[in-house]
């Protein structure tokens, strides 16, 4: 019977290049910048690590297919180099199979990579891209805020919430991110910016305006893990361990089943309950120091506090007005800036949202650093669009919590 | 009813299309006006105009939906499309419609083409071999006129329907006449979309004049009628005054000259002549005379005897019914842009290729064309589109699907966006989740909406249409989008 992933894997090192856009590096230098961070975090040499993972979701504009790309920027000591794709949430999984190879007992030491260079596009936003030959028939391409707008419909169907307060309240969410992104040297965006500027920016996909979008970026973070016992024996004293690792896929019943509504995502509230129960947390309301969620677009991050059963369904919006994931609230959300302003190479977000958690737990996060000592720091990433996606959810925490 | 009239050959039903924008003439006049202020006069009404996910054959589809209302599908012995507009000069355009009503393979089809007779010819020839299994005559046309042009002026988009066949005709076929002879009032080539037009005047007096009153006439005739004893004469010409012209040489009343819908539609090139066939039995009495005329390199003469079953047919749309689905348009620069016509800076995101395997295409042509889903024999779940696995999380059944028909399901709004960001020849791109009455939902591009009558559980009616052109190797994609309902 499996005993879940908890304390089995600790955090050696971990590296983030700075987000945005980098119009001067490839993406194999992005790779270089986020590893060389992470191994002098670990403290050990290239030859030390046994496997390796690439999350990457764009081959087109990046890298090109296979772990091949990975293997070359670093200089990989030929070991296993795997590339997974998983749309948004890449790049927790290139972490999941780091994590599982080395809580199987198969490795010693597994690096995850995440990286994506999406400023060679030509334009903003992410690139057109096909889903597939039959889906491409009777599919909608779409764009990403075109799909995750349609929340904001039917939340606001749901709950019977105008308009008008939900575009507030989703205006605070990014009015909160561009707050906190100021103060982060790596950010893509550090600009503050007011409710007002938000409310009033133009319409990429109704409700969502320019300001309820993310930065699209160029990007790279890299984690290093270990075990536990292998950390302390490199010399690590204070331990930040995997609690939880949980990944849940659509199969089709959110798109074709029914009983979905369209006002959350069924996936995130299915890993959370998972995720929670093993990192033993009965009420993530009270016991969760700082949350990490994937807010692609506003919308998507105010009903992902409901899906994380932090806030009350249909209460989220009232959460978020009342400064609940403020930076100085009781649970702060993106307190780096989140994809909305530490902004969104899609391959490494999710490893730079538990980069940002290791930091606060470590006590390393320089002036944002949460002032509360953290016990439990939680990573959401999201991949695909409301009705089919893939949600991952990791949560780390000190060794003895 | 004696079996004489059981037996009788002619038309069970009719349908019609007609796209909801509607075109102000005095728009077009505004834009062009300065270079063409001849075209003033024609400067009135409007005209009905596909939008740019519309062709004849997305129209035909409609106009065949409408006519089939109440009758069984899979009688269907043979399906012609008449049009010289047609999307494809080879790959069977009347195929296409036909996977979208969703008929049984066992089908005939054809593409008849060529002349603006082309809709009456190949009316003509259903009638003279009705079988006793009904066929499916459908006309449309979608012109693409050179701007500042007499026929801009005077086109219109639409379709017809009528189903041919023998037993209770809501109007019975008393004779055809045709002639033919090569007379070259406009010509366009093949593969052009711009008509070049003789004289007016000539073509009036020994085009109209010369060649139809003569075999008109000749017809009556042979039909031992006379000109008073028609009650509808259906003259298919835009050109002021020919209409009346012909009935005065005829002696055809001129409260029988059927309206040409030329103030409210425009001219639908070969599908005029059945368009307003189909308009006229909308309204048409049991004992009236209906004589159809079409003109092009000859003419076609028809005459039919509306029939007690008209009362009995069930009301359908028709012309007039979509002629009160209506949004007006003054918006002339966006009709030159989906007419390919106005080449403006459609950005990168339009470069997103649309090849589409062919192979896949065959496989799943029942979802694609003809909106078919699954519905699980032992749960009774619907499902779109139809998988080996059933969707039912309670009982993921494998191979327990039997197709189900979504294309005629009533479905309303879930969720819904209007997307500003993603590349449409009308912007925004509006689309949502959608769940049909019964069960069965998709993700579906909403069409003939605007955004702001959106909204969640507003009622839908899915619609055939072009999905998307694949520009590099002109090929053009179906599939079924959700209009509102009405």
């Amino acid at each position: 019977m499996a005993t879940g992933i908890r304390d089995k894997v600790a955090i050696l090192g971990m590296g983030c290049a700075r987000f945005g856009e980098r119009w001067d590096k490839d993406e194999d230098q992005l790779m270089l910048e986020a590893y060389e961070e992470a191994m002098a975090d670990a403290g050990i040499e290239t030859s030390q690590i046994d496997a390796a993972w690439l999350g990457a979701a764009f081959d087109a504009q990046n890298i090109g297919p296979s772990g091949i790309p990975l293997a070359m920027a670093l200089r990989l000591n030929d070991i296993g180099v795997t590339k997974v794709e998983n749309y948004c949430a890449s790049g927790t999984e290139s972490f999941r199979g780091a994590v599982y190879a080395v809580a199987s007992g198969a490795c010693d030491i597994a690096l995850a990579m995440g990286a994506e260079k999406l400023k060679d596009t030509g334009y903003g936003g992410l690139p057109v891209r096909t889903r597939g030959t039959t889906h491409d028939m009777i599919g909608i391409t779409g764009s990403a805020p075109g799909n995750f707008a349609q929340i904001a419909s039917a939340y606001r169907a749901q709950h019977g919430v105008s308009r008008e307060d939900l575009k507030r309240a989703i205006a605070h969410v990014s009015v909160k991110s561009h707050a906190n992104g100021s103060k982060n040297p790596k950010a893509h965006l550090r600009n503050e910016v007011t409710i007002e500027q938000v409310m009033a920016a133009p319409m990429i996909a109704e409700p969502l305006g320019l300001f309820d979008c993310c930065g699209v970026s160029d990007g790279a973070a890299c984690a290093i893990v270990t075990t536990p016992e292998i950390a302390r024996a490199l010399g690590k004293t204070d331990i930040v361990t995997i609690k939880a690792l949980q990944v849940a896929t659509s199969n089709g019943w959110e798109l074709q089943g029914s009983g979905w509504n369209g006002s959350y995502f069924h996936t995130t509230r299915v890993a959370a309950a998972k995720a929670y129960k093993d990192a033993g947390i009965t009420d993530p309301r009270a016991q969760l120091s700082l949350i990490e969620v994937h807010d692609c677009f506003s919308i998507t991050e105010l009903v992902t506090m409901e899906d994380l059963h932090i806030s009350r369904e249909g209460d989220g919006w009232r959460d978020v007005l009342g400064g609940f994931f403020d930076a100085d609230g009781q649970i702060p959300c993106q307190i780096d800036g989140g994809l909305k302003c530490f902004g969104h190479p899609i391959g490494a977000s999710g490893l730079r949202m538990i980069y940002e958690n290791y930091l606060q737990l470590l006590g390393r996060a320089g002036p944002r650093q949460r002032k509360d000592n953290p016990v439990f720091a939680l990573s959401h990433n999201l991949g695909g669009m409301p009705n089919q996606n893939v949600s991952a959810i990791a949560i780390v925490g000190l060794a003895d919590a | 009813m004696s079996d004489q009239a059981m037996n009788d050959t002619g038309i069970l039903a009719y349908g019609a299309y007609v796209p909801i924008t509607r075109l102000q003439r005095g728009a077009i006049h505004a834009a062009n006006g300065w270079f063409a202020g001849g075209l003033r006069g024609l400067a009135k009404g409007e005209k009905a105009i596909a939008n740019w996910d519309e062709d004849p054959i997305t129209m035909a589809v409609e106009a065949a939906r409408d006519c089939l209302d109440g009758f069984d599908r899979a009688a269907i012995e043979q399906v012609t499309l008449a049009s010289t507009t047609l999307p494809y000069a080879d790959r069977q355009n009347a195929g296409v419609v036909k996977e979208a009503l969703n008929l049984p393979d066992a089908v005939g089809a054809m593409d008849v083409a060529g002349s603006q007779r082309a809709g009456t010819a190949s009316l003509i020839a259903l009638l003279k071999g009705a079988g006793e299994r009904p066929a499916l005559h459908l006309a449309a046309e979608r012109t693409t006129p050179t701007p500042a042009s007499e026929r801009e002026m005077n086109a219109g988009d639409a379709a017809s329907a009528l189903l041919i066949g023998r037993g209770r005709p809501v109007a019975r076929l008393l004779g055809t006449h045709s002639v033919t002879m090569d007379f070259v009032d406009h010509f366009r080539e093949a593969g052009q979309s711009r008509d070049y037009d003789w004289e007016a005047r000539w073509v009036r007096d020994e085009g109209f004049a010369a060649i139809m009153i003569p075999a008109i006439a000749e017809a009556l005739k042979g039909f031992g009628r006379s000109g008073a004893d028609i009650t509808h004469f259906i003259a298919p010409i835009a050109v002021k005054g020919v209409p009346e012209m012909l009935a005065k040489k005829l002696g055809i009343a001129p409260e029988a000259i059927a309206d040409t819908l030329k103030d409210r539609l425009g001219h639908a090139g070969a599908a005029q002549p059945t368009l307003m066939l189909a308009d006229v039995l909308g309204r048409a009495k049991p004992g009236e005379l209906v004589l159809v005329t079409s003109f092009g390199q000859g003419c076609d003469v028809l005459l039919f005897e509306v029939t007690e079953a008209i009362a009995t047919l069930r009301p359908r749309l028709g012309v007039a019914g979509w002629l009160a689905r209506r949004v007006e348009s003054t918006n002339y620069m966006k009709y030159l842009f989906h007419r390919g016509l106005l080449c403006l800076d459609r950005g990168m995101r339009a470069e997103h290729d649309s090849k589409t395997a062919l192979t896949a295409l065959w496989r799943n042509r029942k979802a694609v064309l003809g909106l078919v889903g699954g519905r699980c024999t032992r749960t009774g779940t619907v499902q779109f589109p139809k998988t080996e696995v059933s969707v039912n999380p309670n009982d993921h059944a494998i191979r327990t699907q039997e197709d189900y028909p979504l294309a005629e399901v009533p479905a309303s709004v879930m969720t819904f966006t209007a997307d500003s960001l993603t590349y449409s020849p009308d912007p925004p791109n509006c689309y949502g989740n959608i769940e049909f009455v019964g069960g069965g939902r998709m993700m579906a591009e909403f069409t003939d909406f605007a955004p702001d009558e959106l909204e969640v559980g507003k009622e839908l009616r899915m619609m055939f249409r072009i999905k998307s052109l694949d520009e590099n190797r002109h090929f053009r994609r179906y599939f079924w989008k959700a209009a509102p309902a009405f």
